[in-house]
């Protein structure tokens, strides 16, 4: 039904022209689900933003062809290409809450389209537009006709753009990293829905992600992109059991999943032996009915309800859970960013909870713990070079200065892997994982006692996230810290972590040895996680 | 941040070449930003030498060439004093610059603080201080500055602090939303981490963040503010005569202008516009230049 051939899209930038897409063909039938898999910059979105027109300024199609049922697409006047858009191609983005007008009430935004594409009149609009959340399962449709996305969850917001996308019954839905920032069972809630949708509506599909496993699960084919060219193209269980180009292998061993070990991740030729670390029986870290309740408008907000556990020196903590599950406030508080209503911290014995966060950076407990954040882009300060960002913790806790300090923190960079050259850019000029590396270095700078760990690797791409974990297990080992590594993605906890604790709702609701919790899970949310996780075809011994 | 880079010599080295070669590049990238620059350079040239370079000694007046229309040997003419028009227009750019930059970073450092106060710990301090804004702004401001400069009375100090005054609220707003919406961000607890306190996380890590849009309010400030001054003096409550400044030679010269003697108020409305014109196109490059993310 689609078509694309030899398709080449070049981008003018201050740097010259760059080739984003370098030729690719490839051919969606009707009611198949294709799945693009590739990492940043690999031009998967670019290619769908081509078919749909709308690249972004300085973006041009330089060369080939794409038909989409009958209609050349690219020769098209603007004007068909409106009615094509909505009508005949969907798409729905990755930020659901972006996507939605946000002072729009969601009703409306669907009854737009609708009226727009002479699907509904004035009239029947609005129960149309009803018709269309119920259709994808928005429980009490009516009501949130009128709710704007602000009042909605990421889930629910992600919904109304589907309701939007199919409004119109298109005939091709382009699904660009579709549940990128969701939780997981909502990812996985949202992903059936789509595809059940999808059959019922013998509607053509391109699932867009970087997420392999999650295409596999999802998509009837896959086609692999590196650098604007298909490398690869098979159906999902030829790609993990068989894969022929260098690069899917090293995609498919990246992939976190079940019966992999941390070292497998990553390629054949740099694999060495995954380096033991010992726990010792000392408890470093002991957490006792740690709450934290914030006010709220419609009454107090308890985001922690008294959570109690401990780290033994040395030991791999995983604290998974879903957005509200208070995973990462308690880390705050045990980092000592924020301070707990109520409760004790020991931290070797002393109880650091005592000392208030904002006196906190004059204790001398300061150096001992410190914190890896989620987004590496967000924790380093615009306006600093790497090495600035790495030599901060050491000027200001431990008094470094001068060449002691520089070469401390060329020291520091060897060590997590960044190139020398690196440590005089700004953060802008650093690629994602570089970033990551910087905000590792900054943390183990002081060689604390204990790591937080909060999702390292949520904003990486699968090959960097392999590296950077494979550099935590030879940091751990090396310099002897603890971890508490705070995840959402129980394949990842399940390769670095000693025991894992699962938080819902403010408590910890289980927890013991990662083997035993993620073998035989005791508690139903944590099997829920477990099911919702996408696991990839299991490969052939690499 | 400072003591920072300039504790490694290499480092210092670095920046300065990458600097040097930013503002070049910005001003390569832009021909209106180099054009902007190049007039602030000739402006700033009249201010620190126009009053040795002038023909004629501004005040000095001579009642035989009086109301002389331009001519070689006064290219702007001459006032109803036989005044030359040319170097009273030079010499008063000192007088106006001063005027203008001494309120703008008065205002700027004044509702900086107050403004990276409020956003940054916000509360009750957040509540006074945007209400006290409030009813600043609440004011026509050039009424304000007329009430300030007639209570305190009209002294070039006093014209200062009247302009800076007016102009507080508008750092201190956008200051206040610049830090505002920073005050989580994970490098402001990254550097809360790596042992600095509140205020050392606010000056040196989220302030100078917050500089781009600044610098844009800066420049447009800077313009307005000689505006202002001219317009205190056009009323009377600014410098006061003979002293050469834009406004006041506007104001006198305006009563002219029905008698033909259109060079009195013309010449100096003219240097007044470029002045005001320079510093508005020069908000754009002042802005590449303090952003690290425009060096590529």
């Amino acid at each position: 039904m689609l078509s694309i051939k030899d398709l080449a899209v070049t981008f003018k930038t201050r740097k010259g022209e760059v080739d984003a897409v370098r030729g690719i063909s490839l051919d969606v039938g009707k009611g198949e689900t294709l799945g693009i898999v590739g990492e940043s910059g690999s031009g998967k979105s670019v290619t769908s933003y081509a078919l749909m027109r709308i690249l972004d300024a300085g973006g041009e199609i330089r060369a080939g062809d794409v038909t989409f049922g009958g209609i050349d697409l690219r020769a098209a006047s603007e004007r068909d290409m409106r009615d094509i858009r909505g009508r005949e191609v969907s798409m729905i983005f990755q930020n659901p809450r972006a996507a939605l007008n946000p002072i729009r009430r969601v009703g409306h935004q669907i009854k737009d389209v609708l009226i727009r594409h002479a699907q509904a009149t004035r009239q029947n609009a609005k129960q149309k537009a009803i018709a269309a959340l119920e259709a994808v399962r928005v429980n009490d449709a009516a009501a949130r006709y009128d709710a704007y996305p602000f009042e909605l969850s990421g889930g629910m917001c992600q919904r109304v753009v589907i309701a939007i996308a199919l409004a119109c019954n298109p005939q091709l839905l382009i699904a660009d990293e579709p549940t990128t920032g969701l939780d997981i069972t909502t990812q996985k809630a949202v992903m059936d829905l789509v595809g059940d949708l999808a059959a019922a509506r013998g509607m053509s599909m391109i699932l867009i992600t970087h997420d392999l496993g999650l295409a596999s699960q999802y998509a009837d084919r896959i086609v692999v992109m590196k650098d604007g060219r298909i490398v690869e193209d098979g159906t999902p269980e030829t790609l993990f059991t068989d894969p022929q180009h260098p690069y899917t292998q090293k995609l498919v061993n990246a992939t976190p999943r079940i019966g992999a070990s941390i070292r497998s991740l990553l390629p054949a030729e740099i694999r060495t032996a995954e380096p033991v670390h010992k726990v010792h029986d000392r408890p470093l870290l002991d957490v006792r009915d740690l709450v934290k309740t914030y006010p709220g408008k419609s009454g107090p907000v308890h985001a922690v309800k008294g959570v109690s556990f401990q780290i033994k020196a040395g030991q791999s903590l995983g604290l998974v859970g879903e957005s509200g599950s208070g995973k990462s406030t308690t880390s705050e508080m045990i980092v000592r960013l924020q301070d707990p209503t109520s409760g004790h911290i020991l931290f070797d014995g002393q109880d650091i909870a005592a000392t208030p966060a904002a006196r906190f950076m004059r204790h001398p407990v300061r150096r001992d713990i410190q914190m890896v954040f989620q987004d590496a882009t967000d924790s380093l300060n615009p306006r600093d070079t790497a090495a600035s960002a790495i030599a901060e913790p050491m000027s200001r806790i431990a008094g470094l200065s001068g060449a002691k300090r520089r070469d401390r923190v060329a020291e520091l960079a060897e060590l997590v892997g960044l190139p020398q050259p690196l440590l005089s850019r700004f953060p802008h000029q650093l690629s994602g994982g570089q970033k990551a590396r910087v905000g590792i270095a900054r943390a183990i700078a002081l060689e604390p006692k204990l790591l937080i760990l909060d999702e390292p690797t949520a904003a990486l791409d699968v090959s960097i996230q392999a590296i950077v974990l494979n550099l935590l297990v030879d940091l751990r080992a090396r310099m002897g810290m603890s971890y508490l590594f705070v995840s959402h993605d129980l394949n990842v906890v399940r390769l670095l972590c000693d025991e894992v604790l699962v938080m819902k709702e403010g408590e910890i609701v289980d927890q013991g040895p990662t083997a035993d919790v993620m073998g035989a899970p005791k508690h139903p949310y944590t099997r829920a996680l477990i099911d919702a996780a996408p696991q990839p075809p299991r490969p052939v011994a690499a | 941040m400072a003591e920072m880079t300039a504790s490694s010599s290499q480092d210092r080295s670095q920046k300065g070449d990458t600097s040097l070669g930013h503002i070049a590049y910005v001003l390569r990238d832009n021909p209106v930003t180099m054009l902007a620059f190049g007039m602030l350079a000739f402006f700033l040239g009249c201010a620190f030498f126009g009053p040795a370079l002038v023909p004629y000694d501004p005040l000095a007046t001579n009642a035989a060439r009086a109301l002389e229309p331009p001519s070689w040997d006064h290219w702007f003419g001459t006032d109803n004093l036989g005044r030359d028009v040319f170097s009273r227009v030079i010499v008063a750019t000192r007088l106006d610059l001063t005027i203008s930059v001494a309120a703008v970073a008065l205002s700027f450092v004044i509702g900086s603080v107050l403004g990276a106060a409020a956003g940054y710990w916000g509360g009750w301090l957040d509540a006074v201080l945007n209400r006290c804004l409030d009813t600043i702004m609440a004011f026509p401001l050039f009424v304000l500055a007329m009430g300030v400069l007639a209570a305190l009375g009209n002294t070039v100090e006093n014209i200062i602090y009247a302009t800076a005054i007016i102009n507080i609220p508008f750092y201190a707003r956008l200051v206040r939303a610049e830090v505002n919406i920073r005050r989580n961000a994970g490098f402001a607890q990254a550097a809360k981490l790596a042992g600095n306190s509140d205020i050392r996380v606010l000056a040196f890590h989220i302030f100078p963040n917050a500089l781009p849009p600044m610098m844009v309010q800066v420049s447009l400030n800077l313009g307005w503010a000689i505006l202002n001054a001219a317009g205190l003096s056009f009323i009377g409550l600014g410098v006061r005569p003979p002293t050469p400044e834009w406004g006041i030679m506007v104001a006198e010269g305006a009563n002219f202008i029905v008698s033909g003697e259109w060079w009195l108020a013309v010449f100096p409305g003219l240097w007044l516009m470029l002045a005001v014109f320079t510093f508005n196109l020069l908000g754009d490059g002042l802005r590449d230049i303090v952003d690290p993310r425009k060096r590529t």
